[in-house]
């Protein structure tokens, strides 16, 4: 029987597609420089609704009286055990263990999915008590900013769900774990504005 | 000496056009010149532009006398030896960094001392007056004096004019508590006598004006408010106090309501069917204050109509009540323009426009 | 020879393979193609922006004119604007940046080669997108700065608006993913010893460049968002009748608009950074100042949005601040000027049309940046401002900047791109017409507006003194129009004729010369080991004790294809090159469609349209997600 002889690990030379002159990967890098940009878009909606947080018509409520704050807590908190099982999910593939990823990517798919699902119940109570996207400007500042977190959200949702489905039809082995890394980097993203979020929006008090 | 010759000829091409264009600059009739101030705050603006002016045309002077130089000087002539491998001169380049940042400084400290002057609540001699931007027309209210006209601003001279700026839409549902719609920005903007100041929805901006004698000047709108921006002029009337307080007198009355023929007729439609207090306030009759358009009680105490864009004649005024929109694009389906009353609405026929201008033509 | 590329496994939706014809263009991943794609498709818009001008001229040739409705020209002078910007100087810049950064950093494509060919698809649907708007009930009519409350509900009726809001977002999508896309490769993909200083001026302007835009975009897409909102879902952001600031527009607005500016002149200042030492002779005088005075300028951009509000009533404190930020961005733009200068300065200047160009930058963009200086005099911009002097200050630069620029970098880059040399007589037809041309359709509207002729009017009255001037700048467009007709009949004659350019014809500096034009796809036979800054140059030069040029004799000198990548078979087998792919264009597509959903979404309910838009749009990207780059062997 001949002994298999383990391949010389993958040394990257110049003009190789994955060379990288300052040592971390390409996709890894330009995931960090998209996620600079994300800073820049979230910045600007949360300036918008910082400028707008207080201005509602006589009578109409604001965003900030009808806030349900125990109950964002408790979403926030989903969210934020969310990116722990995405930690949990890349120490698994990382020591090769693929049913353990599985396991934790859709426990994270899922655990943002009921934090999508309980924004969706938020909005709609808000609707109920007269705060909807024209009712004021306080209110479309505060609908257009978690509006587009949800849309981050769920785009992550779907991406972890792919990931799932390529681990599941074998293509995604342990040396390939930079793809969860990268989307780990996403998801934790998402999960920092959302933490952003609910301390200068939700927390902070209206002087209204 | 040819090389020198070769160099000044190539400079005529530039020294020629540019004095050319000095000249043609200083000698032109641009009744809306910002170079020819009549007021006093448009002579700090001009003194300053002045000053830089001439700083910049010096380095202008400078770094195109350097480019043409180097070109003379330097292009490659069969023979010459390889150039000296220059990679910087530190000295030089502290030099040409230094010395423009110090040139700014002093440029600098006049210019905020003019922004802090220009802006200053005027305390001596002032007359308040109330500038609405309409789309596509300005009116004017004198609070301390009770009157209010449109396009034509007459001001007392060596008065300091303190305007308030704001932009309203009365032909549009006014959000719950406010009194009007607010419109879209505009500027005001009459060069001979100062800067612009734009007209913002949601804010009220100030502006001085100053006159230093009696004259016609003339601005227009100078933000982009989209259709008929262009069309949405103005005229500034500065005049003695005495025939200003005359102005004022008369601008004060009431309609003087014709007796008889094509005029008494033309009240009647204008009062009535035709549905023009609708939107024109004609002073004296019961109701008629509305301000989605001009106030005509005085109108031929005016020069022009229509955001100051036409004389008023009889002919002019007889097109415009046919045709409004043939004469000045606007939008009167969404609210913002005067709208074809032939066509829709009371559908007057010629005849009764015609007795509309005769009872108009009596509005003195 | 092409680079051998495998047989794919048969499957429902085969990868594409073909190297020429049209589906080739249609998928490639070549940067290089990409940016002959970018290119050629920028100038058809310039072409077209052109003409917008051309018919705006004609309207303004005289008083009270009749050739346009003021409906139409507002249309025009809006599409005019957005064209130029985001159609024509943005994706040409991109076209250089494109092609030429991998070659100058030593490196065989971009990092991400699909993402770089999105990049180019989601530009032209965005172009075509902004421009269906004209057989689609009218193109927007809001002005290229879209100021609400104007371009809001009753004052803008119509779907115009909308499809420069969305026609916007969707050309935003391409700028960031090419400006991530350059970031990365800049930083990972340089040739061993290419290190940050010493690189090519151009590169680093592209990667400020790209800075500026990664940053810049997403507000600017906020801004775009909130409108679209406020049009079409009742928000109030810009309403004041309902709790809004229009002035919060014009921050959000201009807080990119800014750093826009400096994006469209940067990558043109570094075409002439390249082309003045190769036509001098001499090395760029002060290279790390003119790097660090560029780096300089796209870190104080972001401080000086401000000054195009100077009228908007925001305080003589703020005034005073942003007049002080915009002086003293003048301070950096110049320093670039004089070191310009110098490089020149004691050379041997071979007036070749590129270097013409390039001189005459200097001279057209010192007089925009002259009158922008004279801007920043608050009180006197109060004249100033929204006149044909703003308009004047800007085209100079832009036109006397960056188009100059970027027509420097087509005839010096001609040749290594096609292997043909652009006819010099012509180029001096085309320059000397343009020069010209710019500068009497430009230089008078200093004039006009010092003398009151306010800008975006569609007509002006007889008796204002505008008369003259107008009528000049309208010949002066229409011999720029010339001049434009002798490049495209050079570039045809040069592209039909036979005659191919001697290897390295400029005697130039850096490593695109080393190779042979038209490129191989894999550029470098072998990724080259790099010494020094113009590394190129210094294998063919050296200096003597007094600092004059020595030739390097036998070797290196003639034929350019050498250095330390001597061995090897230079046909380049063995090189893996990514393999071509559709899905970059499929992806676009769906954006495309998803616009449309958007644009009619509040008026005829097109959720669906939106839906099938994504669905086309997930299987571009699945579908790129699921491929490898390069096909197995």
């Amino acid at each position: 029987m001949q002994t298999a002889i383990a391949p010389a690990p993958h040394t990257p030379q110049p003009g190789d597609h994955d060379y990288a002159v300052t040592g971390i990967d390409s996709r890894k890098l330009g995931m960090w420089g998209f996620l600079a940009s994300e800073c820049l878009f979230f910045g600007a909606l949360i300036t918008s609704h910082l400028l707008y947080r207080a201005r509602a018509p006589i009578g109409v409520k604001t965003p900030h009286e009808v806030y349900d704050i125990p109950y964002t807590s408790v979403s926030s908190f989903v969210l934020l055990m969310s990116s722990l099982t995405m930690v949990l999910a890349l120490a698994a593939i990382q020591r090769g263990d693929h049913r353990r990823l599985r396991i934790w990517l859709l426990a994270t798919a899922f655990l943002g999915t009921v934090f999508i699902g309980g924004q969706v119940y938020e909005f709609t109570t808000f609707t109920k008590h007269g705060v909807n996207l024209s009712s004021s400007v306080a209110a479309s500042s505060f609908f257009l900013l978690t509006g587009f977190h949800g849309v981050h959200v769920t785009v992550g949702i779907l991406w972890l769900l792919s990931l799932v489905g390529i681990s599941m039809r074998g293509k995604l082995p342990a040396d390939k774990h930079l793809q969860v890394e990268i989307a780990g980097l996403y998801w934790h993203f998402v999960d920092v504005i959302w933490i952003l979020i609910f301390t200068v929006i939700y927390l902070v008090p209206n002087n209204h | 000496m040819r090389r020198v010759a070769g160099r000044l000829r190539r400079l005529r091409w530039v020294a020629v056009p540019a004095a050319l264009v000095f000249l043609a600059s200083c000698a032109s009739n641009a009744p809306q010149d910002t170079l020819k101030p009549h007021g006093t705050i448009a002579r700090k603006e001009y003194h300053l532009f002045l000053g830089v002016f001439i700083v910049a045309t010096l380095v202008f002077i400078l770094v195109e006398g350097l480019l043409f130089a180097t070109v003379a000087r330097h292009r490659h002539r069969p023979g010459r030896p390889e150039p000296v491998q220059v990679h910087g001169n530190t000295k030089l380049e502290i030099g040409w960094t230094l010395l423009p940042a110090l040139l700014l400084v002093g440029v600098a400290f006049p210019t905020i001392f003019t922004i802090f002057d220009v802006a200053k609540e005027p305390t001596k001699n002032v007359l308040p007056v109330e500038v609405y931007g309409h789309m596509w027309w300005w009116e004017y209210r004198y609070p301390t004096l009770n009157i209010s006209t449109a396009n034509e601003l007459h001001i007392p001279v060596k008065t300091s004019v303190r305007l308030s700026l704001r932009t309203i839409e009365p032909g549009l549902p006014a959000a719950k508590g406010e009194d009007f719609a607010a419109g879209v920005i505009h500027s005001f903007w009459i060069p001979p006598l100062a800067g612009k100041q734009d007209v913002v929805p949601g804010r009220v901006n100030k502006l001085t004006i100053q006159a230093d004698q009696p004259g016609t000047y003339k601005g227009q709108c100078a933000e982009y408010c989209n259709l008929s921006h262009a069309n949405m002029r103005l005229r500034v009337i500065s005049q003695t106090q005495q025939d200003f307080d005359a102005w004022v007198a008369q601008q004060a009355r009431p309609v003087v309501k014709p007796e008889s023929g094509d005029a008494a007729a033309g009240y009647a439609l204008f009062t009535g069917r035709a549905t023009c207090i609708g939107c024109h306030t004609m002073q004296g009759v019961q109701g008629a204050t509305a301000r989605v358009g001009p106030n005509l009680t005085h109108l031929m105490g005016r020069e022009t109509f229509a955001g100051a864009m036409y004389d008023i004649t009889p002919e002019n005024l007889n097109r415009w009540i046919h045709d409004p929109s043939a004469m000045k694009p606007m939008r009167p389906d969404e609210g913002t323009g005067m709208p074809n009353l032939t066509k829709t609405g009371p559908h007057l026929t010629d005849a009764e426009i015609n007795q509309l201008v005769a009872f108009l033509t009596t509005l003195k | 020879m092409a680079v051998a590329v495998t047989r794919a496994p048969a499957r429902p939706f085969a990868r594409p393979k073909s190297e020429h014809g049209f589906w080739s263009w249609i998928s490639t991943v070549d940067h290089k193609r990409i940016g002959i794609l970018y290119g050629v498709t920028a100038f058809l818009f310039f072409l077209i922006g052109g003409s917008e001008a051309l018919l705006i001229r004609l309207q303004l040739a005289g008083p009270n004119g009749k050739v346009l409705s003021a409906e139409e020209y507002n249309q025009l002078f809006t599409m005019h604007g957005t064209t130029m910007i985001f159609l024509v100087v943005m994706p040409t810049a991109a076209a250089f940046g494109n092609y030429f950064v991998p070659i100058l950093i030593g490196a065989r494509d971009v990092a991400f080669p699909r993402l770089n060919a999105f990049g180019y698809w989601v530009f032209l649907a965005g172009g075509l997108f902004l421009y269906s708007s004209f057989l689609l009930g009218g193109a927007p009519n809001g002005g290229w700065f879209g100021y609400a409350p104007q371009t809001i509900g009753k004052f803008s009726p119509g779907h115009g608006i909308d499809f420069w809001l969305i026609g916007l977002v969707i050309t935003g999508i391409g700028s960031l993913t090419a400006a991530a896309n350059f970031i990365v490769t800049t930083l990972n993909l340089r040739a061993p010893g290419m290190t940050l200083m010493r690189m090519p001026v151009f590169v680093w302007m592209n990667l400020v460049v790209s800075f500026l835009l990664l940053f810049a975009i997403p507000v600017i897409t906020v801004a775009l968002f909130e409108l679209y909102f406020d049009r079409n879902f009742g928000s109030n952001f810009f309403n004041a009748n309902l709790g809004g600031d229009p002035v919060l527009w014009q921050h959000l607005f201009w807080l990119f608009g800014h750093p826009e500016v400096y994006i469209l002149i940067l990558p043109a200042m570094g075409i002439v950074s390249e082309v003045l030492p190769v036509f001098s002779r001499k090395p760029l005088f002060g290279y790390s100042v003119v790097v660090f005075s560029g780096i300089a300028i796209g870190f104080m951009g972001w401080g000086v949005w401000a000054h195009h509000m100077f009228a908007v009533g925001l305080g003589p404190v703020a005034n005073s601040a942003f007049a002080a930020s915009t002086m003293f961005i003048a301070v950096p733009t110049g320093v670039k000027i004089f070191n310009w200068l110098a490089t020149t300065w004691g050379g041997d200047l071979r007036l070749k049309v590129a270097m013409l160009f390039a001189l005459a930058f200097i001279g057209e963009f010192t007089i925009g940046g002259l009158s922008g200086v004279t801007h920043s005099i608050v009180p006197s911009d109060y004249q100033q401002t929204d006149t044909y002097y703003i308009v004047a200050h800007f085209h100079y630069v832009l036109f006397g900047g960056a188009i100059l620029g970027l027509f420097s970098g087509v005839y010096y880059w001609f040749p290594a791109v096609t292997g043909k040399l652009l006819d010099e007589k012509l180029g001096k037809v085309h320059f000397w017409l343009m020069i010209i041309g710019l500068n009497l359709t430009f230089g008078p509207m200093h004039i006009l507006g010092l003398q009151g002729q306010p800008r975006r009017t569609y007509q002006y009255p007889k008796g204002m003194g505008w008369e003259v001037w107008n009528g000049i700048e309208t010949l002066g467009a229409f011999i720029i129009a010339l001049s434009i007709l002798a490049f495209i009949f050079n570039v045809m004659k040069t592209l039909r004729s036979g005659e191919t350019a001697p290897p390295d014809p400029w005697d130039a500096r850096t490593l695109e010369w080393t190779i042979p034009a038209p490129p191989p796809e894999y550029n470098f036979a072998e990724i080259p080991v790099v010494h020094a800054r113009d590394d190129f140059w210094h294998r063919k030069y050296t200096e003597d004790e007094n600092g004059r040029l020595v030739r390097i004799p036998a070797g290196g000198a003639d034929d350019g294809h050498h250095g330390e990548a001597a061995h090897g078979d230079g046909h380049g087998h063995g090189i893996h090159m990514p393999s071509p792919s559709y899905f970059p264009a499929l992806a676009s597509l769906g954006i495309m469609v998803v616009g449309y959903g958007a644009v009619y979404l509040k008026t005829n309910h097109t959720w669906w349209l939106m839906a099938v838009g994504g669905v086309v749009m997930l299987a571009g990207v699945f579908g790129w997600g699921n491929e490898p780059l390069a096909e197995e062997h």
